[in-house]
């Protein structure tokens, strides 16, 4: 991302355009190809950026009722116990992810890593506001991450209060 | 000449960037599999790991690997039936011994017809490719799986494996 918005803010197609028009006319298509491309990528995350947390606030009234209807004591979600959800190592899945942490990694705010080394974006939303916004993504990756730490499906009380953490980092 | 200095240095830069990779897809060769560009395979196939490229297995690979979702490699990748026939065609049809057989034809070298090899990392070709790798690389914590291409192959996810 960091190397495509560089790309972008620097290559001014006029620029590029009159220092190439007399040496290498070829290249000069391909640049204004390249800066087509970059002015539609920052046009693309611009949108991006402009998140829009209504299918977020959906999710969590979501399971706010559910857990109403599951426990009628619910009084709200709470980012501390989110917090004790994500940071116990409850070792009840996997051998080698008994926590979340074992994967998104101590700190919320930065990149954690997937056991075959791949990178994964911060979870808070405070530094990746593109979270938690497609309804579907979440329930999958609840579903199987769950299932990886806690050996079991995470209860809508759960995943509201870790979402309710995300959101307070 | 009145253009600022810091825009003719970065028309420069563009243009070397520009002519590397192209260069690089010229050099075609034993290293370059076109990655992937069906996005419900990047989406589904590439957040646990890269989204290996279709050409880097043969057919019957992704078949296999397609029906047993719920089994991968000891996690549970599993997909909606719709989404999961979707990338299998997409895998299917780009696979080393297919679409994708110009790229991915050397690299399934020693495997017999119709196998349906789960791990490119098992590979008799890959495995070959990587002997002089070192198993102190292989430790490396920024390397953590020999699945993790792109640790060692910066560009992997450009869809190129050269020595670098
Ligand atoms: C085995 C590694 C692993 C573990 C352990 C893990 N996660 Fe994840 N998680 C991932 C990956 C990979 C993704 C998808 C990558 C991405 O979205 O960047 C993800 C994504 C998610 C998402 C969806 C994010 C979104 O943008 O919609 C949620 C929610 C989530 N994880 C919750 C949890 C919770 C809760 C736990 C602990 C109970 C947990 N994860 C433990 C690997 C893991
Ligand atoms: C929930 C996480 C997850 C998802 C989603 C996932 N994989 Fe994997 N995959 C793994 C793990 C774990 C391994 C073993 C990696 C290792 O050994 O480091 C693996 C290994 C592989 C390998 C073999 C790598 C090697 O060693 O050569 C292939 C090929 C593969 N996956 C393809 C896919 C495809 C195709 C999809 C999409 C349908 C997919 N994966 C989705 C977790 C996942
Ligand atoms: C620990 C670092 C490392 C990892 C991880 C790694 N490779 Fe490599 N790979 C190398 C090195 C080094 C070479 C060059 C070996 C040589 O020339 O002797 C190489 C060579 C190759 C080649 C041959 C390139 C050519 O020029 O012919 C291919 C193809 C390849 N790797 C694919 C992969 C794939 C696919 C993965 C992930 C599944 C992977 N590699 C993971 C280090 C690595």
């Amino acid at each position: 991302m960091n190397a495509g918005f560089s790309i972008g803010s620097v290559a001014a197609p006029h620029t590029a355009s009159t220092l190439n028009d007399k040496t290498h006319p070829l290249r000069t298509h391909e640049i204004m190809t390249l800066s087509h491309y970059a002015i539609a990528f920052l046009c693309a995350l611009g949108l991006a950026n402009t998140t829009f947390a209504g299918p977020r606030d959906a999710l969590l009234e979501r399971y706010a009722m559910t857990a109403k209807a599951a426990e009628p004591a619910f009084a709200g979600f709470s980012a501390n116990r989110g917090e004790a959800l994500h940071r116990t190592e409850h070792a009840k899945g996997k051998a080698d992810t008994p926590a979340c942490t074992s994967c998104h990694g101590p700190n919320v705010r930065a990149a954690g890593r997937t056991r075959s080394g791949k990178p994964i974006e911060p979870m808070a939303i405070s530094v990746s506001p593109e979270r938690y916004l497609d309804t579907a993504k979440v329930e999958k990756w609840f579903k199987r991450n769950c299932d990886e730490v806690l050996g079991r499906e995470c209860t809508p009380r759960e995943k509201g209060d870790w979402l309710a953490y995300m959101t307070s980092q | 000449m009145n253009l600022p200095v810091r825009s003719i240095a970065a028309a420069l830069l563009v243009i070397g960037l520009t002519a590397a990779v192209l260069d690089k897809a010229r050099a075609g060769g034993d290293d370059y599999f076109p990655p992937v560009t069906h996005k419900l395979t990047t989406d589904e196939c590439g957040s646990c790991h890269m989204a290996f490229p279709p050409a880097m297995l043969p057919a019957a690979s992704w078949r296999r690997m397609m029906n047993e979702l719920d089994q991968h490699f000891g996690d549970n990748a599993s997909v909606d039936a719709e989404t999961a026939a979707s990338i299998t065609r997409y895998l299917v049809a780009n696979a080393a011994d297919t679409g994708g057989r110009t790229y991915g034809r050397k690299l399934i070298r020693g495997v017999s017809n119709g196998a349906a090899p789960q791990r490119i990392t098992e590979l008799p070709k890959w495995v070959h490719e990587h002997d002089e790798v070192s198993p102190r690389e292989w430790k490396q914590k920024d390397v953590g799986s020999k699945a993790n291409c792109p640790a060692c192959h910066v560009d992997a996810q450009l869809g190129y494996f050269e020595d670098d």
